[in-house]
């Protein structure tokens, strides 16, 4: 993977990337469990009625998730049950490494930035297909936001 | 022989083999037995590092059990590097549990078998079971002792089957059980439902098979039910016999392995293979015949 790809990631996505590259292989997914315990609980309206939110087709657990866009700034929310700690997880790094960022900045982020984080081989590719799945879908509802 | 004796629970003795169960009352009392290995695996990887049953090592499908590049197990040199890196014996008793009712757990067995290990025993009602039930789980990774487990060929002939021997298998108009949802038999969705709707590009099932969902097999606490009511689907509703040649098929093997495991361990059929390539092979290929609709 060449510099200028891993250059496109947004600093928090990058601050994840590092993370996973400085930690030994066999801490890994330790470290993934300490970001799925970092996915934030759902706000008001949404923590009531998650029917609100999208459901991300490509997680093979429920995971819900909607990018909210308030003074040019993009919020992701996200929720999945305990017992899907990984899903958790990717919910958990795309929260933290896209809010806050402008809604151009998250349309920016590279489709395949999932892939870039150092997970794949750790959690094999058929899982990471609900990270990129939420990631498109996020950008997707961050477009829809700005351009209504 | 195994030195780790058999769980006496009444269920698991009118089973056609009575010791390929534990409960997990007998589990909790024998977790220091010598000779015993606990297995977790399943559908989530960091369910195990949230926290699992006290000594108790993983054994991960996708990332453990795959080829990393085809779309196959890994080989005998493979296996036993795995198994000797874990601290698992030839002579070991393995004790599998996990996640989703076992699916992977069973599949995980499936594999061991493959390999001809010969003491894999499923914990009844897996990971579910026995959180419901407030049993200590813990973090804690064991260190387990390596072992020099031997280079064993892998023995697909008897429990698997490839795509030429299902086409066979149609032609001849064999036993065939599809344990997917109904939704998924008729051809109205390419999963199961709630579960994403991902790269089959056919829906339907294959010539000749009896739908019977893996769900029918097990009771809501994840556990297995009773031989009378086992008895009652495969071979009185749906006219299997013991001595017949059985493949089952899912979408990509899960499923179907815990089927596999109830004809072959709890009612005693000779002749269960599983088509591991299942529907995510079937419903994609090239001119294979597909039938779609409930019957």
């Amino acid at each position: 993977m060449s510099d200028a790809t891993e250059a496109q990631l947004p600093p928090g996505l990058a601050a994840v990337a590092a993370d996973f590259a400085d930690t030994p292989r066999e801490m890994r997914l330790e470290l993934l469990l300490e970001y799925a315990d970092r996915l934030k609980p759902l706000p008001e309206p949404f923590a009531s009625q998650t029917d609100l939110m999208e459901r991300v087709e490509e997680c093979q657990s429920p995971l819900f998730a909607i990018a909210e866009v308030s003074d040019g700034r993009v919020h992701v929310h996200a929720t999945a049950p305990q017992e899907s700690p990984t899903t958790r997880a990717f919910a958990s790094i795309m929260q933290l490494g896209l809010s806050g960022l402008t809604p151009e900045q998250v349309l920016a982020v590279p489709a395949a930035a999932p892939l870039q984080l150092g997970l794949t081989e750790l959690v094999s590719p058929l899982r990471m297909r609900g990270a990129t799945g939420l990631l498109a879908r996020i950008q997707r509802q961050v477009r829809a936001a700005i351009s209504a | 022989m195994s030195k780790v004796p058999f769980d006496p629970t009444p269920k698991f003795q009118e089973y056609a083999t009575p010791g390929a169960l534990v409960s997990t009352e007998w589990l909790a009392a024998n977790l220091n037995t010598p000779g015993l290995v606990v297995v977790e695996s399943d559908e989530d990887t960091l369910l195990y590092e949230t926290g699992h049953i006290p000594g108790s090592i993983k054994v991960d499908w996708h990332t453990d059990l795959n080829d990393p590049v085809t779309r196959d197990y890994v080989g005998p040199e493979g296996f036993a590097a795995l198994m000797s890196k874990k601290g698992v014996s030839r002579d070991t008793t393995v004790i599998l549990y996990g996640d989703k009712s076992n699916w992977w757990a069973a599949y995980a067995l499936w594999v061991f078998r493959l390999f001809g290990h010969a003491d894999v025993r499923l914990l009844d009602g897996g990971r579910q079971k026995w959180e419901a039930e407030g049993r200590e789980m813990t973090k804690e990774v064991p260190t387990r002792p390596a072992t020099q487990y031997p280079v064993s060929p892998r023995n697909d002939s008897e429990l698997r089957a490839y795509r030429e021997q299902v086409i066979e298998h149609v032609n001849a108009k064999g036993c065939m059980v599809d344990v997917r949802s109904p939704q998924e038999f008729s051809g109205e969705l390419t999963h199961m439902p709630d579960y994403p709707q991902e790269g089959t590009l056919r829906g339907g099932h294959i010539p000749g098979a009896k739908s019977v969902p893996w769900k029918r097999a097990a009771n809501d606490d994840g556990t297995f039910k009773g031989v009378a009511d086992l008895r009652a689907i495969y071979e009185g509703e749906k006219g299997l016999a013991t001595n017949d040649d059985v493949i089952a098929y899912c979408r990509i093997g899960e499923r179907s392995s815990h089927t596999w495991f109830v004809l072959t361990y709890l009612l005693g059929f000779k002749n269960v293979r599983n088509y591991d390539g299942s529907w995510s092979e079937w419903g994609n290929a090239v001119r294979l015949p597909i039938a779609v609709g409930a019957e």
